[in-house]
């Protein structure tokens, strides 16, 4: 059993919204417990004052108090949980600040979250699981070299990824549409472990990832089962050979998306979008059938156009693909729809997530819609930074996953 | 006997001194402690499911947050059944709190629109406003207009 992790809850409007229990669910699922530091009320009355937010509700000035808690060591946790309701401005403004306070005044890892009365126990999984493996395994996470012969597969929504990893290099990959999900698990695993000239009982140990990770994980008997926050960064700063300091990561993902604040290779802050498919690789997928043309060219199409002769008037994967054909009717180009596209979709990622992580360079841009290139671009236009693109970055889930995993094999060796 | 809407509705001080005068506090009672341990200040009394904001969509529309809607869920009904009500602004946390200032406004609003007789009262900070304070509870829960409603 592992290390019962101590996540202090620092939230506003969870019980009312009926969602504590799914909270609750989520953290036990993960051996965690959410915690609530003691304060007096007038730690309450001074917080103000003290943190230099001002604001009306006095659960906001509870949460901002059991922060200073933290910070001033007064509570003892493991990792820090700050969620409020979606769509309270006042609420939006004390959660990004108290997830930032934290960040900078702690080595705590913390992630902050929007909820609404459907948020469930199921979405709020992988968020837990990341925050308690930042908190629990800090030693495999500072991991920076793959050993031996593993391998690692990423059951991801639209595709399923697996690599062979021998003595740091990729030495096999395989990639299939996501069907069946433990066939076609079955069949990456199968091409990869072809294309590296190996059989399956000559690895030394399996990691898997991505939304099917516990069912491959139950048939490949796996010795790690990791969410995507964490083999991604994992993976990201090994690809990208950017391993100290600090680094975001961005993964445009089929279903959902994720930002995530890197130091030193250890995620910091992140955020998983996924409520709106007008912000993920999807709406890139749909595009390319409507233009006719391969998900694999559409990025160079949008390279040659302009996204600003496009009038786009919205993200909505319905009404956005809808405006992008209309474009079309009135003699718009191809490569100015693709581009459009790109930037659509770039933009919503800037504007809903990057705002909630530090952006800080190198930015490394993972999954198969890096390789969609308009989509680097366009978000290189936004950021003005340079956007790298690491060798084998579709594969990303399966390394970050095949590299963990070899930490094990060492672990259980000494 | 009437029925008085208090405002915090945890207010133990506010539903004593109605029951005091012989009506019956519309209240969502609450133990007050000197550490809060609880996750909110005014966690509440019984489990809310996620039903609740979807209950509470009868008083603020969808994008009003869950939170407000979960707590009306539980002070709309109270509202509905009012005959008069005391609210008190701004009061220290150990008096009686509701955590979210947004679900304040709203319920303030909808006491008012009600157009129920309504007493509303800042939190007193000296002893002679407090003296000041429970001397307007008292006089307005024995007016004519409140003892009407019996």
């Amino acid at each position: 059993m592992s290390k019962n992790v101590k996540i202090a809850q620092l939230s506003c409007g969870t019980e009312y919204s009926g969602i504590q229990p799914e909270i609750e669910a989520a953290a036990k699922q993960v051996n965690a417990e959410m915690v609530f530091a003691d304060v007096d009320y007038d730690d309450i009355a001074r917080i103000e004052k003290d943190f230099g937010l001002e604001v009306a509700s006095p659960d906001l000035k509870l949460l901002m108090a059991r922060a200073k808690s933290i910070v001033d060591g007064k509570t003892d946790v493991d990792a820090v949980f700050v969620a409020t309701c979606f769509r309270c401005a006042e609420a939006a403004l004390a959660r990004s600040e108290v997830r930032r306070y934290i960040y900078e005044k702690t080595s705590l890892p913390v992630i902050s979250y929007s909820f609404t009365e459907r948020t469930t126990s199921g979405t709020l999984l992988t968020r837990m699981e990341a925050l308690t493996t930042m908190a629990r395994r800090k030693s495999l996470l500072a991991r920076e070299r793959q050993t031996g012969l593993t391998a690692g597969i990423d059951s991801g929504s639209t595709t399923t990824k697996c690599v062979i990893m021998k003595d740091n290099e990729v030495i096999g990959t395989g990639w299939v549409p996501t069907t069946k999900v433990l066939d076609s698990a079955d069949e990456a695993f199968n091409i990869a472990l072809e294309s590296a000239g190996i059989k399956q009982s000559e690895l030394d140990a399996l990691g898997t990832t991505g939304y099917g990770r516990f069912l491959i994980g139950d048939k490949f008997s796996a010795d790690l089962v990791q969410e995507e926050v964490t083999v991604n960064s994992k993976g990201a700063v090994f690809l990208a050979d950017k391993q100290k300091g600090d680094a975001t990561v961005i993964d445009i993902g089929g279903m959902d998306n994720k930002a995530i604040s890197v130091h030193d290779g250890i995620p910091g802050m992140f955020t998983l979008g996924g409520i709106c498919a007008g912000a993920s690789g999807r709406f890139l997928e749909i595009t390319a059938r409507r233009l006719g043309v391969e998900i694999t060219k559409l990025g160079d199409l949008a390279l040659k156009g302009n996204s600003k002769n496009i009038e786009m008037n919205s993200y909505c994967i319905v009404f956005g693909i809808q405006s992008l054909v209309n474009s079309l009717s009135t003699g718009a180009k191809p490569e100015d729809v693709a581009a459009a596209a790109c930037y659509s979709v770039a933009e919503q990622v800037f504007e809903q997530q990057l705002q909630e992580v530090e952006v800080k360079e190198p930015v490394i841009m993972v999954g198969g819609s890096s390789l969609i290139a308009g989509l680097p671009k366009a978000l290189e236009d936004l950021l003005h930074v340079e956007v790298h693109i690491p060798k084998y970055s579709q594969f990303i889930g399966a390394v970050g996953s095949a590299l963990l995993v070899s930490g094990l094999v060492d672990t259980s060796k000494k | 006997m009437s029925k008085i809407l208090i405002y915090p509705t945890n207010s133990l001080v506010l539903a004593d001194l109605v029951d005091r005068f012989g009506h019956e506090p519309l209240t969502i009672p609450q133990e007050i402690r000197k550490k809060v341990t609880s996750v909110g200040l005014d966690s509440p009394p019984l489990n809310i499911t996620p039903e609740d904001p979807k209950i509470g969509l009868k008083y603020a529309a969808v994008e009003v947050p869950s939170g407000v809607r979960g707590r009306m869920a539980l002070i709309g009904p109270l509202l509905e059944k009012a005959d008069a009500a005391v609210v008190v602004s701004d009061p220290e946390a150990t008096f009686g709190c509701m955590g979210c200032a947004r679900t304040n406004e709203l319920v303030n609003f909808l006491i008012r629109a009600k157009k129920i007789p309504m007493l509303e009262l800042s939190y007193p900070t000296n002893d002679d406003d407090a003296r000041d304070f429970v001397y307007k509870i008292a006089e307005f829960l024995q007016s004519s207009e409140v003892l009407k409603h019996e």
